[in-house]
């Protein structure tokens, strides 16, 4: 029987070397029956290049796998599934980093090719569309809002209701036009589940546009990708050419009648493009500058249409909350936070990688039982969250449940999902001053508190660094933030100030020394 | 130093081949925009008024959209672009020094070309590699877990290929 293989083609497993892992393999086992398939990635970062072997007993895994590694691997039994190796995994899916997790949007991701139609049908693909297409709109509607999806973009807003107010509105004009945009811009740090997905599973994404499309009425979808993601592009590109030949995009969706389109547009380098009326400004072809709000995007979005602006997971999550109904996802999470949450451990732990849990866990749960602590064997000492318009977190809220409503209680924010890891030796007036700079470089321009008051910001925490009348500059800068948060038109400028306040709040040792700050502060 | 101008046909060529190729798209100027970048390596002035009437723009429209984008440069760059992530996941784990060692090794600040004309360096803010921190792009090419070892070896074979 042939010998199936998995490297993964995921672009961070290829930032270490998974293409050189591949050949390395295709070149020793060339009098082997083996087959060699590039999957995405398991999601499971620091293991890679993860390399996975199928057996009678399913598939082991082998990590993380270097170039040199290949031929060792092979004479200790590789192909027969061995374990005697030092890099041996056993059974992959016994991997507790993956067995402990919950992985519903994230099912597919590492276990198919991602270009292979068969494989993501085998695996329930295309399921919650066919149902989509034996019932009504409304009902599409009502099940999306009924599994309590809310958007994993940011704003956390319950997705069926965008939808609803989609579906009501009336296009303009001859055409009728409406659209669905699908937000990959994924520009916030620490966060890579959209590239994950987009690399690992593109027909979820093209299948829950769909199911959107035929939701509102829509016929045309854009993504809006990153131009950072140039692997994503491709294969998203590959994935809708084969979806239209197999009649899953295209004039009429599997004989319902139905037209349905999808077009990649890469954006240009630009944060705030991530903001959803930027994006469609842009889409447009013009500055990615934000539009104020009302009329919302669902009234009043893409070329002055109706238009849902979804996140790639919220759009990914879709499927199979109609493929196994909105009870089944609903049943998953805590509070008003539904379902599951793919959370992006990095920066400074050992065990980086993504996580899909339902919401509720603690942040300890995730930081150590996941991520195993910090890669550097120091202590860990700050935690940023959701991005980098999100609260530096000190050890004492390490236990906040990870709940929309649970975090905004103590100023946090889940974002997109990002978690990032510092140890003790980071210097938090130094972050401080890196969010304010990140505001300068990324701010639209449009209101005068976030394009001077950043400048302005950079400014004043080099004072306090540089102990320049140091405590009235802590005043200063706090009523600089004041300004930012209360007269800013978007969360760029409203919420660069969450990283400085937090900083400055629960680590304001950090701002009463000179640098360069000493090591070991915790 | 920067890479000479691109001769005036060539300019011409790339942007009405680029022009003809988009037009007929929903909001097209930046696929536009990204074809030159990307066939030219910039979006040179003379392409402006080309793209203008063709879109039925004003000139100044479309220079404040190649000059509102970080992608879109309307000067020449280097043969390869080395992108640098600043972002706080590789800060985290030691990205400072990666700007500095490369920096080092070219001998040039961000938005800069070596003599040259190899390498234009630029920053970046997050790759989606935040897993395998610190990263870089070079090409279309994403490293993870550099080090400034791995800094050297790269730009070496970079060299070397060329
Ligand atoms: C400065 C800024 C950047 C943003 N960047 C992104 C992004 O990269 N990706 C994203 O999905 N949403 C981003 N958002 C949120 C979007 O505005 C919007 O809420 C989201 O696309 C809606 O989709 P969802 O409801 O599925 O989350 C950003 C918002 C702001 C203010
Ligand atoms: S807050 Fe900043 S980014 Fe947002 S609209 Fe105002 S100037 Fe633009
Ligand atoms: S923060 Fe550097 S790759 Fe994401």
């Amino acid at each position: 029987m042939t010998i199936q293989i998995f490297t993964p083609q995921d672009s961070t497993a290829c930032s270490v070397g998974a293409n050189d892992v591949a050949e390395k393999i295709q070149e020793l086992t060339q009098s082997h029956d083996v087959e060699i398939i590039r999957n995405g990635s398991r999601g499971l970062f620091w293991l890679e290049t993860l390399v996975e072997v199928s057996t009678a007993e399913g598939r082991v895994a082998y990590g993380p796998v270097d170039e040199d590694d290949v031929e060792s691997l092979l004479e200790q039994g590789m192909l027969e599934g061995a374990q005697q190796h030092p890099l041996s995994l056993g059974p992959t899916e016994e991997i507790p980093y993956l067995k402990k997790q919950q992985r519903l949007t994230f099912k597919r991701a590492g276990i198919i090719d991602p270009l292979s139609i068969e494989d993501y049908q085998a695996h329930e693909g295309f399921e919650g569309l066919r149902n989509a297409l034996k019932i009504s709109d409304q009902e599409i509607v009502d099940t999306v809002k009924e599994s309590g999806l809310r958007g994993r973009g940011g704003a956390a807003f319950p997705t069926g209701i965008k939808w609803q107010t989609v579906l009501d509105a009336t296009a303009k004009g001859e055409c009728q036009q409406k659209y669905i945009v699908c937000n990959a811009d994924e520009g916030d740090s620490g966060t890579f589940a959209d590239r994950l997905q987009m690399e690992a599973d593109p027909f979820a994404l093209l299948e829950g546009m769909t199911i959107a499309g035929i939701a509102v009425g829509a016929s045309k979808g854009y993504i809006y990708l990153r131009e950072e993601y140039p692997h994503a592009h491709q294969i998203l590109n590959k994935a809708i050419e084969i979806a239209i030949e197999n009649k899953f995009l295209g004039d009429d969706i599997l004989g319902s009648g139905k037209p349905f389109d999808i077009e990649v547009r890469l954006g240009a380098k630009s944060y705030v493009c991530g903001e959803e009326t930027a994006l469609l400004e842009s889409l447009e072809g013009k500055r990615g500058v934000v539009r104020a709000k009302p009329p919302l995007p669902a009234i009043e979005g893409l070329f002055g249409q109706p238009t849902v602006v979804n996140n790639v997971i919220s759009l990914s999550s879709v499927p199979i909350i109609l493929a196994k109904g909105a009870e089944y996802y609903a049943s998953y999470g805590m509070g008003r936070s539904r379902g599951t949450m793919p959370f992006q451990l990095a920066g400074n732990l050992k065990q980086t990688g993504l996580v899909e849990l339902a919401f509720g866990a603690t942040l300890n749960e995730l930081l150590n039982d996941f991520g195993g602590g910090s890669q550097s064997g120091q202590p860990l000492r700050a935690v940023q969250l959701g991005g980098p318009l999100g609260a530096y977190l000190p050890k004492e809220q390490w236990d906040t449940q990870m709940d929309y409503e649970a975090l905004a209680a103590i100023k946090g924010v889940l974002g997109h999902g990002g978690i990032v890891a510092f140890d003790n030796t980071v210097d938090m007036s130094e972050q401080a001053r890196f969010a304010m700079e990140f505001c300068v470089e990324e701010s639209c321009g449009k209101c005068t508190p976030c394009r001077i008051g950043s400048v302005r910001g950079v400014e004043v925490i080099d004072k306090i660094r540089s102990n320049n009348n140091r405590d009235n500059n802590i005043v200063l800068l706090s009523t600089l933030c004041d300004t930012m948060e209360n007269g800013s038109l978007c969360a760029m400028g409203g919420m660069t100030p969450f990283p400085v306040r937090s900083a400055l709040q629960h680590f304001g040792e950090d701002f009463h020394q000179d640098p360069p700050s000493q090591l070991n502060k915790s | 130093m920067n890479k000479p101008l691109t001769s005036d046909t060539t300019v011409a060529t790339a942007t009405l081949n680029a022009i003809e190729k988009n037009k007929h798209l929903e909001g097209s100027l930046l696929p536009i925009l990204h074809q030159i970048q990307h066939s030219l390596g910039y979006v040179p002035k003379e392409s402006v008024p080309s793209i203008a009437k063709a879109l039925n723009l004003s000139r100044a429209e479309v220079h404040g959209v190649v000059s509102y984008y970080h992608t879109f440069t309307d000067q020449p760059r280097g043969e390869t672009i080395i992108e640098v992530c600043r972002a706080e996941s590789c800060q985290a784990v030691g990205g400072r020094a990666i700007e500095a060692a490369i920096k080092e090794n070219l001998g040039i600040d961000y938005d800069e070309t070596t003599e040259d004309g190899k390498f234009t360096l630029e920053a970046v803010y997050c790759l989606g590699n935040c897993a395998c921190s610190p990263a870089l792009r070079m090409g279309d090419d994403i490293h993870g877990r550099v080090t400034p070892k791995k800094v050297d070896r790269l730009i070496k074979k970079q060299r070397e290929q060329d």
